[in-house]
């Protein structure tokens, strides 16, 4: 069976500066797929690149066999690969349902269909505060609301980008627990992750990321098994 | 002692001015939410729709009766000027959403330029009056006073665009979508909307309101090619007072400004004009992002392709000497018309290289830069003819009064960022230009002063013309060599991160601040050297065009160099001095070249030259 998310030779740059080398990786079905690196590895910059909102990127990009390499980021949102950034980017003027607004679309018939009220079973915290502006939420319901905002697009994967950073560590372990959820309903996941911990009890795989060129890559418990990739590339 | 009714009216005059300018500045305060375009041609989309309404209700009313036919031709006449607007997104806005807000202002003034010239093309120079309102022609009368009908209509126009924007983006879906742009427009096309049709739509939206207020005025005031000029600065005000983006502090700022000029006018009318930018820079002073406004990101303001300054190399050096030896051999070959020319050139130069220094090094857009070289013009000839000065004294309180004028200015101006300051520079240079235009007793006004020419010893064509080299080259040196010290240095660090310049301890308002004022006591100097070569002074010294044509000479030579601007300012007037004889479409040709430099040459010729020169050494 064919990876529905398959990356290769990816390099990408901010202005002249060359962040990502030839940066391989496939996310088959169903799968949750772990990004592991330090901070500034290039773990965010391989997921902006691969939703499009890098203007200066190179190497090849499909998702569900469809070449989404020179796709505006709109029309890949659109095939159904969802993005949920890491400095959240709640809009922090409008309300937890106007963000819902935001990031719905249309349903389509190989992904599950989400609604409102579906998310807020998943986020029960949200549903007590529909019509509260964004910007007066805490980290962590912010963080689930950027999650339920994506899940609005009906999408077929997402990645997520370090859902687990900056939260106390109770929130942490709801974060962990949706993810959980998501994946038992079938949900592809490419989950970039500096909290080795977290991402071990969600994921099937990872790849290790380190100066912007892929390390290593095996089943999560091949990873943990291998005290010399942790040690050069892992712990701080 | 006046009838106290007579304040009710007048403040019900305010209400529907307040309602005009809220039409306006809420179309442009919504374009910039989205697409973070100051849209100069908004004061065109405003022309466009009184011109319509005027030919649409000449040929509607006639065949579907007067009521209908007017009421028709209005909404009709605003949905056109929304596809208008459409047609620029797509022709040119489209192209530059990720360029600089200085090309963004430039090539939306472009357009200004290119309608300037085409209205009167189609529609002739003279005012056009349009049909009065079917229904409203008549007054009521307002405790004793005669109000015309038509202002109660003007009146409740602005209250019910509010409410039904208000319910456009908090009822609909595309309205959800727009405020959520105007915060991150990135995140939103990253969760599957497209930003181009929602820019489109943006723009439609934008337009049709200028093109409404346009449209609705017809009645009151004729249709005539000055109205964008007229309105575009105070829309300007509005917008900011309000805060960027904020439908509903333009709606509060225009009431502002609306009623303080209806009262202001019979307390002080000489202060009408300058009035709206007074209270712009004062509430700035306050709250920098406006009175609903939210701050913007802080930022560096360097343009794409900014590189560090090298020395001249030696060739560049000799390259330097031999233009020198041609400036002063120069005389012996051309006659007094062509010398005249090229002495202007020494101006505009030192008036273009001033403003790229603050631009290029300092990252401060100004789009009000006429302010100092008019101020040093207005210095000169008000020394001459209101203090009997000699040239040599007058030629020194040009530079004195400029540079006085920039420190003033200036305080207020480093205080902001972006656009917030370019629009702030832009209020200042109105506040000069309405101040020599209605001050008449000291400036004469729109006729300006005449009668200022040099010194016997230097009436000569050839002795001015070493005089302006050696004065002009000089301040251009002074500068050039204040680029590459620490001063310069330290200007360009603020550029690029003001909040790592902070974080090592320079005081870069303060750097900023004197750049400012150099900045404008060089321009000064210009516009002394200027006025003593033309012997008159005009408000136009001061004004919007002067501001844009040196943003055009910078423009064109390229930013991020230093021959640029001088190079851009020669070849600008030498263009201007030989075609503008030879059409009656200056303007448009003008705008024609900003759009096209904008989209095709972002970093200006000379930064396109050496892109294409790669390697070589040459700036």
């Amino acid at each position: 069976m064919s990876a529905l998310l398959t990356v290769s030779g990816l390099d990408a740059f901010y202005g002249r500066a060359h962040i990502l080398f030839e940066v391989a990786l496939e996310v088959g079905r169903g799968e949750v797929v772990a990004l592991l690196g330090r901070n500034g590895a290039g773990k965010s910059t391989t997921l902006k690149a691969i939703v499009g909102l890098l203007a200066n990127t190179r190497g090849s990009r499909a998702f569900d066999g469809e070449d989404i390499a020179r796709l505006p980021s709109y029309r890949i949102a659109q095939a159904g690969l969802g993005y949920v950034p890491e400095e959240r980017r709640i809009f922090t003027n409008l309300t937890v349902m106007e963000n819902l607004e935001v990031g719905r679309q249309p349903a389509r018939e190989d992904a599950p269909e989400w609604t409102p009220e579906k998310l807020f079973e998943l986020f029960p915290n949200l549903a007590e505060m529909r019509d509260r502006p964004g910007g007066r939420m805490s980290g962590g319901e912010q963080q689930m609301l950027t999650i339920a905002r994506t899940l609005m697009g009906n999408p077929r994967a997402i990645l997520l980008d370090e859902p687990s950073e900056g939260l106390a560590p109770v929130i942490v372990e709801q974060m962990a627990r949706t993810i959980l959820e998501l994946k038992k309903e079938g949900m592809t996941v490419l989950l970039s992750e500096q909290n080795l911990y977290f991402a071990k009890e969600l994921s099937d795989r990872a790849y290790v990321i380190e100066g912007g060129r892929i390390r290593y890559q095996g089943s999560m418990a091949e990873l943990m098994a291998d005290d010399a990739v942790r040690q050069a590339y892992l712990t701080v | 002692m006046i009838d106290p009714a007579f304040y009710v009216i007048q403040f019900l005059n305010g209400l529907a001015s307040a309602s005009n300018l809220f039409l306006i500045a809420c179309g442009l305060t919504i374009i910039f939410g989205v697409t973070r375009i100051v849209n100069f041609a908004h004061g065109s989309f405003y022309m466009l729709g009184a011109y319509f309404a005027f030919t649409l209700t000449a040929t509607i009313m006639p065949a579907l009766g007067d009521a209908l036919g007017f009421w028709l031709a209005i909404p009709v006449a605003a949905v056109g000027v929304g596809l208008f607007a459409v047609l620029m997104e797509l022709l040119l806005l489209r192209r530059i959403y990720r360029s600089h807000e200085l090309f963004q202002l430039l090539a939306t003034f472009g357009v200004v330029l290119i309608v300037q010239d085409l209205v009167p093309a189609i529609w002739g120079p003279e005012e056009l009056f349009g049909p009065r309102a079917p229904g409203f022609t008549s007054f009521v009368v307002i405790l004793g006073f005669r109000f015309p009908e038509y202002q109660l209509v003007l009146i409740a126009a602005g209250p019910l665009v509010l409410g039904g924007l208000w319910l456009l983006f908090n009822r609909t879906r595309w309205g959800t979508l727009v405020r959520a742009a105007t915060q991150d427009r990135e995140m939103v096309g990253a969760l599957g909307v497209n930003q181009s049709v929602l820019f489109t739509g943006v723009l439609f939206l934008g337009g049709a309101l200028a093109g409404l207020a346009g449209a609705l005025q017809m009645p009151v005031e004729p249709a005539n090619p000055f109205m964008d000029i007229n309105i575009i600065a105070e829309a300007f005000v509005v917008t900011v007072i309000g805060g960027m983006g904020n439908v509903l502090g333009a709606f509060l700022a225009a009431l502002i400004i609306a009623q303080l000029q209806a009262f202001g006018i019979l307390v002080f009318p000489e202060i009408t004009l300058v009035l709206p930018f007074l209270v712009m820079a004062l509430v700035l002073v306050v709250r920098p992002w406006g009175l609903l406004g939210t701050p913007e990101p802080m930022t560096g303001h360097g343009f794409a392709g900014d590189r560090p300054l090298k020395p001249l190399g030696r060739r560049a050096q000799l390259g330097l000497a031999a233009l020198v030896a041609v400036l002063l051999l120069l005389p012996l070959g051309l006659g007094d018309y062509t010398e005249k020319l090229v002495l202007e050139v020494f101006v505009f130069a030192l008036f273009a290289f001033s403003l790229n220094f603050i631009m290029g090094a300092g990252g401060m857009v100004s789009f009000g830069h006429a302010a100092y070289f008019g101020l040093g013009a207005y210095g000169a000839a008000l020394a001459v003819k209101h203090l009997d000065f000699a040239m040599e004294p007058a030629l020194l309180a040009a530079p004195l009064a400029a540079g006085a004028g920039a420190l003033l200015f200036g305080w207020f101006v480093v205080r902001l960022s972006g656009v917030y300051l370019a629009m702030l520079t832009l209020a200042f240079a109105q506040i000069a230009w309405s101040t020599a235009f209605q001050w008449v007793e000291l400036t004469g006004g729109d006729n300006g002063m005449i009668g200022i020419w040099p010194s016997a010893w230097a009436s000569d064509v050839t002795v001015y013309y070493y005089l302006s080299l050696i004065l002009c080259g000089a301040a251009i040196a002074f500068l050039w060599r204040a680029s590459y010290a620490p001063f310069g240095y330290t200007l360009r660090a603020g550029r690029d991160s003001p909040l790592r310049c902070d974080a090592i301890g320079i005081n870069l308002k303060r750097h900023q601040w004197l750049g400012f004022a150099l900045a404008g006591t060089c321009a000064g100097l210009a516009g002394g050297v200027f006025v003593f070569s033309k012997g008159n002074v005009d408000p136009g010294a001061l004004s919007i065009p002067t501001s844009v044509d040196a943003l055009v000479m910078v423009l064109l030579g390229g930013i991020q160099t230093l021959t640029g601007p001088l190079l851009g300012a020669a070849a600008f007037h030498l263009l201007e001095a030989y075609i503008l004889p030879l059409t009656d479409y200056w303007r448009a040709i003008v705008g024609l070249i900003i759009v096209v430099l904008v989209i095709a040459f972002p970093q200006g010729l000379a930064g396109f030259l050496r892109e294409r020169l790669a390697g070589e050494e040459s700036r």
